[in-house]
């Protein structure tokens, strides 16, 4: 692993922050028993980074709603994504037609093959989210690796992230969600009632070296990979490719991209 | 001064058991909303904010009547307004209390508030909204009760007490302002993304404000034999009908820059509350909210026509008819339409419609019994303290 | 005295009240550490931390883990003894202690806690 001047610096500070916030506890503890917890944490060796993450997805290579089920369902497993009749249904992956897909993208006289086809939807990890923006207490934030992130742990269900998103990618746990999950994961939490939750980018996933699970199931017609290198796959493929993105005029820059 | 609140006749307590029935209701529905989820209300993941982020939006404004009464008394020494300032003062400290019910009830997570404070999020318009809410029912509540104190025992009030006073001016301002802010700010939403909506809040808050202030006071008037003074009535009237005029005009911008440019965008949320909107998928023409839009706009411009002149604003029967149908009107505008149409169309310009549910309803009903009791209980120390000093 | 019947009844209504937790626990038995069944030797090798230490700051060290895996993305911990483990309630704590019931539920209902970490976390199914 290549350590920059700014890693270490990092590091550095977030150790001496540990420690200072160690040293007042510790003190309570005169039998020397306590540790901070913050020492003895690190990213793991087999995990993948990425200085922004993002996706490219070759809709041309899809067939129909029915050549996404695989990927929707495998993402659906992983994460205990329920299933829920009604309006008030949870979505980390689906699929729309061109123009749900691409609303301010009017085109007349759209190809047959663009106006039949089905897009896969999802969170786009915008590098300016304004999800992120609105959220009083930052429950949804950016990662460093680019990855718009939910922390389950302290939403308070305001939705103010579901008024803020222009893609419509997140959904709000009207009710307890486990009577609604199949098949639970037993190694993936759920959801309780009252938070709002969305895709993740499997981080999860990435942090145990794997590829996210739609990306995996796509067999290549997904590709995941470094917006921010150059030399990387998805940009070797966004340099030859003309892809789409959702809403770009609203400034958000979205970083999944679509082949059509 | 609370044990003034205490005594009361026959009505008064039949009125406040009234309240507190409204009130039980409302705590029933929210205990099972509370242990059910957000499931009871009408709310969808198209439609994600509802009836209650509405009446938050409504009650902001009327909170505003405080400044307006404020604002003239301390900063201008409008003396007429003297009689009637704690009044618009405990108003809004019983809008402010609604208001940040009707937060508390629409959190998913209602036992996780305080990470709003633990993790101060200054990005986020609702931290800002948090603190100009707080700030503004608390600045309410020290200068209210300290002039009533004050007047109880017949000295002059203090001068902190004025300088709070001012103070709140700005806060009121800022919580409409603020309030604005949460939809204002949001990209892809047209209808809200709009830079006027502040001023429009600003417009509605003080039409809608005073005028609810009006009507009450001409209550008081009646049960309590209380003055409330000719002259004030007059410029009270005044002041609600050019905020109105304002609040109309401004709408009618909105709609000249949409359907001028003809961006589908801007339009759509118009159309669907004017017109409804076909959804894509289903091909339904779907409108539930047309026709309260259409009494919205008639009854908004029959209230500037009748408080327009002075001859009708002045004949007291047709102001009351006024002043009625003029809080219909906001309250469609606001307490409605403006929080709902935003979502219509969703993300994919479909269309999913929203009308509250029975549990948001009953919720609704025990939030504002609440607040209906808070000012009762207020106004009533107000009436008893003032006829006692007179 | 005015109105001393109503002081009184007042202060009994206040009393009432304000002791409730005392008399209406008065008479259930003493509060005793519950006794806890140790994980099967076969499956839990190693403590990630003394007992007592665990005992006193196991909430402490739930919510550093969650944050520094939700927000920071950390996964690994290191033991008192130098060994790693990921920082995971189900699939590492729940690993060892198989049991909620015997694990969680025993101390937590003798010492009137109620945490929600099960509301979302799922816990690993019982052997009966």
């Amino acid at each position: 692993m290549k350590t920059t001047r700014r890693d270490f610096l990092k590091v550095a500070g977030v150790t001496a922050l540990g420690m200072a916030a160690g040293a007042g506890p510790a003190l309570a503890y005169s039998k020397g028993a306590y540790l901070p917890h913050t020492e003895h944490m690190d990213t793991g060796h087999d995990h993948l980074a990425a200085k922004r993450w993002g996706m490219v997805i070759d809709t041309r290579a899809f067939h129909g709603e029915a050549d996404y089920a695989p990927l929707i369902e495998a993402c659906h497993k992983e994460h205990n994504v329920p299933t829920i009749p009604g309006t008030q249904d949870v979505k980390w992956l689906w699929t729309g037609g061109f123009h749900a897909t691409f609303p301010h993208n009017h085109q007349e006289f759209l190809a047959e093959r663009a106006h039949h086809a089905a897009y896969p939807l999802l969170c786009n990890h915008c590098d300016n989210p304004p999800c992120v923006r609105v959220c009083p207490t930052q429950a949804t934030f950016k990662r460093e690796d680019g990855i718009v992130m939910m922390d389950m742990h302290r939403c308070i269900g305001c939705r103010f992230c579901m008024a803020g998103c222009p893609y419509g990618s997140r959904s709000f746990n009207f009710q307890d969600p486990r009577p609604f999950i199949a098949e639970e994961n037993l190694a993936y939490p759920t959801r309780m009632k009252g938070v709002v939750e969305k895709c993740t980018f499997c981080t999860e996933r990435l942090a145990e070296g794997k590829m996210p699970a739609c990306v995996e199931a796509s067999e290549g017609k997904i590709v995941f990979g470094d917006l921010g290198d150059p030399d990387s796959e998805i940009r070797h493929i966004l340099a030859e490719n003309f892809t789409l993105r959702r809403k770009p005029d609203l400034g958000t820059s979205p970083s999944v991209f679509y082949i059509i | 001064m609370l044990e003034k609140a205490l005594n009361g006749n026959k009505y008064y307590w039949w009125w406040i058991s009234l309240l507190l029935v409204c009130i039980g209701v409302g705590a029933y529905n929210y205990a099972l909303q509370f242990q059910h989820g957000l499931q009871l209300t009408n709310m969808s993941r198209d439609v994600s904010w509802g009836f209650y982020v509405a009446q938050l939006t409504y009650l902001v404004g009327v909170a505003a009547s405080g400044v307006m009464l404020v604002l003239p008394y301390y900063l201008h020494d409008y003396k007429k307004f003297g009689n009637l300032v704690v009044f618009g003062e405990f108003m809004a400290i019983g809008a402010i209390i609604m208001c940040l019910l009707f937060v508390v009830v629409d959190l998913g997570q209602p036992q996780r508030l305080m990470n709003v404070v633990l993790h101060p999020t200054p990005n986020s318009v609702l931290f800002w909204d948090m603190i100009v809410l707080n700030g503004y029912m608390f600045l309410n509540i020290i200068v209210g009760w300290a002039s009533l104190e004050a007047q109880k025992k017949g000295v002059p009030y203090a001068q902190w007490v004025k300088i709070l006073a001012i103070v709140s001016v700005p806060f009121a301002f800022s919580i409409h302002t603020v309030t604005a802010f949460l939809y204002a700010g949001i990209p892809a939403r047209h209808f809200w993304l709009t830079a006027i909506m502040a001023a429009r809040f600003l417009a509605s808050a003080f039409c809608a404000g005073p005028a609810i202030m009006l009507l009450l006071l001409f209550i008081v008037e009646k049960v309590a034999k209380f003055e409330i003074g000719d002259y004030a009535v007059k410029m009270l009237a005044r002041i609600i009908t050019y905020a109105m005029i304002f609040n109309v005009f401004f709408f009618g911008l909105e709609l000249f820059t949409a359907f001028y440019s003809q961006i589908p965008g801007h339009m759509h949320s118009i159309v669907y509350l004017f017109a409804g909107l076909e959804d894509p998928t289903t091909g339904q023409h779907l409108g539930v909210m047309v026709p309260y839009f259409w009494a919205a706009a008639f009854m908004a411009l029959l209230s500037l026509a009748l408080l327009i002149p002075s001859a009708t604003r002045n004949c007291k029967p047709v102001l009351i008819f006024a002043l009625i149908i003029l809080v219909a009107a906001t309250w469609i505008d606001k307490g409605m339409g403006l929080v709902v149409a935003g979502f219509i169309p969703n993300m994919f310009e479909g269309v999913t419609e929203y009308m509250p549910s029975s549990t948001e309803l009953f919720i609704s009903l025990g939030i504002y019994a609440i607040g209906a009791l808070v000012v009762t209980v207020l106004w009533k120390i107000a009436v008893t303290v003032k006829k006692a000093a007179a | 005295m005015y109105d001393g019947g109503k002081i009184i009844a007042g202060l009994i209504v206040f009393l009432g009240i304000v002791g409730f937790p005392f008399w209406y626990n008065a008479g259930s038995a003493g509060y005793k550490t519950p006794e806890l069944k140790l994980p099967p030797k076969s499956k839990a090798t190693e403590c990630i931390r003394p007992t007592d230490w665990m005992r006193a700051e196991h909430m402490q060290l739930l919510d550093t883990w969650r944050d520094s895996v939700v927000r920071e993305g950390n996964l690994v911990y290191t033991t008192a003894s130098g060994g790693h483990v990921e920082m995971s309630l189900q699939k590492t704590c729940m690993d060892c202690h198989d049991s909620k019931k015997e694990f969680c539920d025993k101390c937590h209902t003798a010492a009137a806690v109620d945490p929600y970490c099960w509301d979302c976390h799922i816990a690993p199914k019982e052997e009966k």
